[in-house]
């Protein structure tokens, strides 16, 4: 008998299509997800030594990074995005590959719109030239971030070259208190790991907390892998997983669809398989997060204070610490629920789905944004944002004074029209806090949904759980 | 690809932990559909004033750096991201080495592929060539890929490990996709065996 393999042991090892005796791999890789930002320079490679698409039919393309979330009837108004937009259209039309435009209602961001269209696939290597690419570990399918060579690379052959990375699990056992979310557990993760934590290694989540989660949670879960330095996240397909895909339109139809399901399910990590790194949490010890710092790592409950670099012994950490403070315009000490804001950022690849905006809607409903902030919706589709308007959550959010806007990634990373002025400063339910990550000179406190719904009603970060204290204007 | 065999360059200490991407060149200049000219964007935030005037203090400004071939960096440099344009603009402004205690891996990766040698060595080993790099503009550093060695300013050399596929593509700047299409018949075997196999695929 076989020694006892881990899910990434394999996913991996169902992919090698060559290996070196130094333990370098060709890996065949399923499935593509190409956007405009990382692509355009890997198409002129591929002109320039002409070389053709090996496999358009495993690729998908759509432009999310620069969309603007407003009226799109005028086109981009911003040249250069409107010219790498522009630009993945005809990449696309040139060497075949199916593409959602900017008017498609399939359009979307690349995470949220692989798996709403049954894209993402359990037991699949899928790469994209975007870090977060780790969200389609929510299904079991082991999904990388690449570069654009690597897009070149994947473009040409269909493969990638990588050695095999380490095993890592993060349990998180029992139930998860009520007011806790997704985002809170791996935002508590990422605090305990740190950003390099899962350097080198595949991190599969497990335990009774993620089997709990909805996919959409273990969407969120998977997406900030990279933010712990992990390679790729992977959660055990499971029945939710196949009630998920089920119907999807690039999904197995009739026939293929059980024969499909039955892989599937052997797609679980053996009894006594080897972990290199093994990371355990109890559910019941999480509490809404938020971030205070400039890197996802820089976490604290938010019924903490802002921590004081005087506690930090290393010298270069201490450093960071004190350069993030005052980047942040925080000082230690400061309790994280008296700190203002003045802008709200619903959205992103992390936390734009139908169950995330349920989730602050839920919160919004009846109340109103402070007088002083101005908060947006970004729904992740077209499809999540026809459905959060078939349910009413539009209107709930509009009554409430949200903005209500067009898919895109958006305020995540600025690149479209959506960012904040220097020195403004946001509650998002993004995935970075980087020095000017959302704008320059802004600043980012990462949190959930629902958190950032409170914050935005309450004019400042505010725990979640204390939301019956907040006036209704009902 | 720019081969990569020896460099006897000026080294700039820059021992910021965490340094992400965003910091290596912002997401506003990432709209380029070229990628060249993206030096002038490299560490934008650090080296520039809300202006744009030069900030005299970020070591690459500093008139003892600005030739600066080599960086000694951080812990878990370039994090975030998986944005080539890292790479790319470090490249452009004229960094064809970064010595650290650690890197995030997609950086690691998409920097080899543009001629960059990153080098992972011990913390206290980064620290002391670090503070010999505190020293300026005569603080240049030998590095030797074929030996894997650096020799610091102090005349100590040191060795260091590398993948040898990633030494091997560096050493002869090698297209690694050449190198993979010349596997076709495996690949094709692979698709033939998924087709079989797993034909929802």
């Amino acid at each position: 008998m076989s020694a006892p393999k881990t899910l990434f042991d394999k996913i991996w090892e169902a992919h090698v299509v060559d290996e070196d005796d130094d333990g370098t791999c060709v890996i065949f890789i399923d499935r593509h997800l190409v956007h405009e930002v990382t692509s355009p320079q890997a198409f002129d490679g591929l002109r320039d030594n002409g070389r053709k698409v090996r496999r358009p039919d495993l690729t998908l393309a759509v432009a999310d990074h620069n969309v603007p979330t407003s009226d799109r009837s005028q086109g981009i108004e911003d040249d250069e995005s409107r010219i790498q937009v522009e630009t993945l259209d005809a990449n696309c039309a040139e060497f075949g590959l199916q593409l959602f435009g900017m008017g498609d209602i399939r359009q979307g961001i690349c995470h949220v719109i692989g798996p709403e269209q049954g894209f993402t696939l359990p037991g699949t290597t899928l790469v994209c030239g975007d870090s977060h690419t780790a969200t389609h570990g929510a299904f079991g399918s082991l999904a990388f971030g690449i570069g654009t060579s690597e897009v070149e690379h994947v473009l040409a052959t269909q493969t990638m070259i990588q050695k095999k990375g380490k095993n890592m699990r993060v349990t998180v056992d029992g139930e998860l208190p009520p007011g806790c979310t997704a985002k809170d557990m791996i935002l508590a993760i990422i605090g305990k790991i740190g950003t390099a934590g899962g350097t080198g290694c595949v991190i599969e989540f497990a335990g009774e907390a993620v089997r709990n989660l909805s996919m959409e949670g273990r969407m969120t879960m998977c997406n900030m892998t990279i933010e712990g330095g992990a390679r790729a996240g992977l959660i055990a397909p499971d029945e939710k997983t196949f009630q998920y895909l089920m119907g999807k339109p690039m999904a197995p139809k009739a026939g293929a669809w059980e024969q499909a399901v039955a892989y599937w399910k052997t797609l679980v990590s053996d009894e006594g398989a080897h972990y290199d790194i093994e990371v355990t949490l109890d559910a019941a010890d999480i509490v809404p997060q938020v971030t205070w710092g400039t890197s996802p790592e820089d976490t604290v409950p938010i019924t903490a204070s802002v921590p004081d670099p005087a506690t930090e012994s290393d010298p270069n950490r201490r450093a960071k610490m004190e350069r993030s403070l005052e980047y942040m315009d925080l000082k230690a000490g400061t309790p994280m629920q008296e700190i203002k804001i003045d802008r709200m950022f619903i959205g992103s690849c992390t936390n734009s789905r139908i169950e995330d905006l349920r989730a602050a809607a839920e919160v919004a409903k009846g109340r109103k944004v402070a007088d002083t902030v101005d908060a947006m919706v970004v729904p992740g589709s077209g499809l999540v944002k026809e459905q959060a308007e078939a349910e009413g959550l539009d209107k709930i959010f509009i009554e409430a004074g949200f903005d209500w806007r067009e898919p895109g990634c958006s305020m995540c990373l600025a690149m479209n029209a959506d960012k904040l002025v220097p020195g403004e400063r946001c509650a998002s339910t993004s995935n970075r806090n980087f020095e000017g990550r959302q704008g320059p000179g802004g600043r980012t406190h990462l949190v959930s949904p629902a958190m950032a719904a409170a914050a935005a009603i309450a004019g400042h970060l505010i725990d979640v759980r204390d939301l019956a204290d907040l006036a209704n204007s009902d | 690809m720019d081969k990569f065999t020896t460099l006897t360059a000026v080294a700039a200490p820059m021992p910021m932990v965490n340094v992400d991407t965003d910091m290596i060149i912002p997401a506003r200049f990432l709209k380029t559909i070229k990628r060249t000219g993206l030096g002038k964007s490299l560490f934008y935030t650090l080296r520039f004033d809300a202006d744009g005037n030069e900030r005299p203090d970020f070591v690459l400004n500093k008139p003892a750096y600005r030739k600066a071939e080599v960086l000694i960096a951080g812990n878990n440099f370039g994090c975030g991201s998986s944005r080539e344009h890292a790479p790319w603009a470090l490249q452009d402004f004229g960094i064809r080495c970064v010595i650290a205690p650690d890197f995030a891996d997609i950086f690691y990766n998409n920097s080899f592929k543009n001629g960059i040698l990153l080098i992972k060595l011990p913390e206290e080993q980064v620290a002391k060539l670090n503070e010999a790099a505190e020293r300026g503009a005569n603080a240049t550093i030998t590095v030797d890929l074929e030996a894997q060695e650096i020799t610091s300013p102090d005349g100590e050399v040191i060795k260091f490990e590398v993948d040898a596929f990633k030494k091997h593509c560096l050493l002869n700047g090698l297209d690694d996709i050449g190198l993979t299409m010349q596997k076709d018949d495996k690949i094709t075997a692979h698709e033939e065996k998924l087709k079989a196999t797993q034909p929802w695929l």
